[in-house]
């Protein structure tokens, strides 16, 4: 099963591992890892799942579909690096993925 | 002060359907909510989505769903007070007494709590200071577009919020638009009629650049803004508005003396009561083993917390239980039977 770190802002981290086909928000929520909150429950709506990711794998995750840049807008401090965790579906090439949290969700 | 049998805190669909659940055994209920319009997520969120899993309803969308409910609780006149946020529950005698951001009064025997993830705010800067400017020079809607006239407003944001007052605060003021990337999310219509603006010189448009400080005393006087390769640019201006969406927070519900896990109200499932008697918490916001947060779900807690409504505000009666379909009674209050 791949492995996710999950790192929160005051640095703390979790690694965890989490099924293909899941989400990276879920991976989080169902491991109990604080820092994403996940409102909507994964629908695209909230952006309360936002992370950072490193650099090193940003361009290795599949591109954000404009639902997911569009709700990005209203993300707490949303940079070049932000994508949205429930948007990201765990596969073997993502073993390894670190997220970092933002110190809010909003 | 307004007596009711039921205070409902919130207008989604489980607060919806609640009202109907308590008018056919005979409860009056009043309803608030703190955003501008009822049905909570469903119109908030996704009124054009699709959903598939309300019984016998093989289709609809959050907005049609919300008018069917509306369309369904019609019989009982439902007092909506919106734009209203829950603020204070607090006890008075056998009764609560509730008090809202507009410090209306409700006295109730029975309040149902049907908040959902919370209530619906503003997101707001993240910068530091902001809060010191907040209702000051820093606004997250605008109120009177006239006490902008002739002033100097940077307007934040890339929806049709941002869009729209960008376009008619330009007509009297010195309006800079700034958004995060280059594309912007509201209609593409307001996106032309804000690039022509700025063709023409009646508007600025500064992206994609963010917030990044704050400089005033009392009031703002300038800001600074930054791209992502971090260069900075000076604005100055008389007032910053913020657009960024809505964002649920759980606000006053946490204050009320009510057990709390994560964001949500544990209730037993006999009846949906928290732990303070008279105070129900019925969809999203309560859990329970096996919780499922659906609105189908919602509706059955709905039911049952009615009743047990029902033997607080009418301690001498004995509830009945009948079906809509052959009790006169039901059917009376539901509009459909003459009384004889
Ligand atoms: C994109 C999306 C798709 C979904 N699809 C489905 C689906 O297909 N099927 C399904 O069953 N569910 C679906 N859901 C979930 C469903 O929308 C929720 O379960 C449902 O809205 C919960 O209803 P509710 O009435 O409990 O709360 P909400 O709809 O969240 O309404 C709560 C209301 O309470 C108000 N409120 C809170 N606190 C206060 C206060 N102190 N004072 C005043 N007002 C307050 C809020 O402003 C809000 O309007 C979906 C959700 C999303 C975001
Ligand atoms: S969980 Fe709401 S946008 Fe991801």
């Amino acid at each position: 099963m791949p492995k996710i770190t999950y790192i929160e802002h005051n640095g703390k981290e979790h690694q965890v591992e989490v099924p293909n086909g899941f989400s990276v928000m879920e991976g989080a929520v169902q491991n109990n890892i604080p820092g994403i909150d996940a409102d909507c429950g994964g629908a695209c709506a909230c952006a309360t799942c936002h992370v950072y990711v490193d650099e090193k794998w940003f361009d290795k995750l599949p591109k954000k579909d404009i639902s997911e840049e569009d709700m990005l807008d209203t993300a707490f401090e949303p940079n070049k690096s932000s994508r949205l965790t429930c948007q990201i579906t765990v596969t073997d090439e993502l073993n390894g993925l670190v997220v970092k949290m933002p110190s809010k969700q909003g | 002060m307004i007596k009711t049998d039921v205070l409902v805190v919130g207008a989604g669909p489980v607060g919806l359907f609640v009202v109907h659940q308590l008018g056919i055994i005979g409860l009056k209920a009043e309803v608030v909510d703190n955003l501008d319009k009822i049905g909570g997520q469903c119109i908030e969120l996704y009124p054009d989505k699709p959903i598939y899993d309300i019984p016998a309803l093989p289709v609809c969308t959050g907005e049609s769903l919300t008018n069917s409910l509306l369309e369904q609780i019609k019989p009982f006149k439902p007092n909506f007070h919106l734009n209203e946020r829950v603020q204070e529950v607090t006890q008075d005698n056998n009764d609560w007494k509730i008090v809202t951001s507009k410090n209306k009064v409700f006295i109730a025997p029975n309040i149902i709590i049907a908040g959902g993830v919370g209530s619906f705010e503003p997101r707001k800067f993240g910068i530091e200071n902001a809060e010191k400017f907040e209702n000051e020079s820093i606004f997250y809607s605008v109120k009177n577009k006239n006490d902008f006239k002739n002033k100097k407003v940077c307007i934040f944001g890339g929806g049709d919020s941002a869009l729209d007052w960008a376009i008619e605060l330009s007509k009297f003021s010195k309006v800079v638009l700034v958004h995060r990337r280059n594309e912007f999310r509201g209609a593409e219509h307001s996106a032309e009629i804000a690039k022509k603006l700025e063709k023409e010189g009646k508007l600025k448009i500064k992206t994609p650049y963010q917030l990044n400080s704050i400089e005033g005393e009392k009031k703002i006087n300038a800001i600074t803004i930054k791209n992502e390769i971090g260069e900075i640019e000076k604005i100055e201006t008389d007032y910053v508005l913020g657009f960024f969406g809505l964002i649920m927070k759980l606000g006053p519900i946490a204050e009320w003396g009510l057990n709390l896990e994560k964001k949500t109200i544990p209730v037993n499932t006999k009846d949906f009561q928290t732990n303070k008697k008279g105070i129900f918490a019925i969809g999203d916001i309560c859990t329970y083993p096996g919780k499922l947060k659906l609105i189908l779900s919602g509706f059955h807690e709905g039911a049952l917390a009615a009743r047990g409504c029902f033997k607080i505000a009418r301690p001498n009666e004995t509830y009945r239980f009948e079906y809509t379909t052959t009790s006169k009674t039901v059917q009376e209050r539901l509009g459909v039977k003459e009384s004889d």
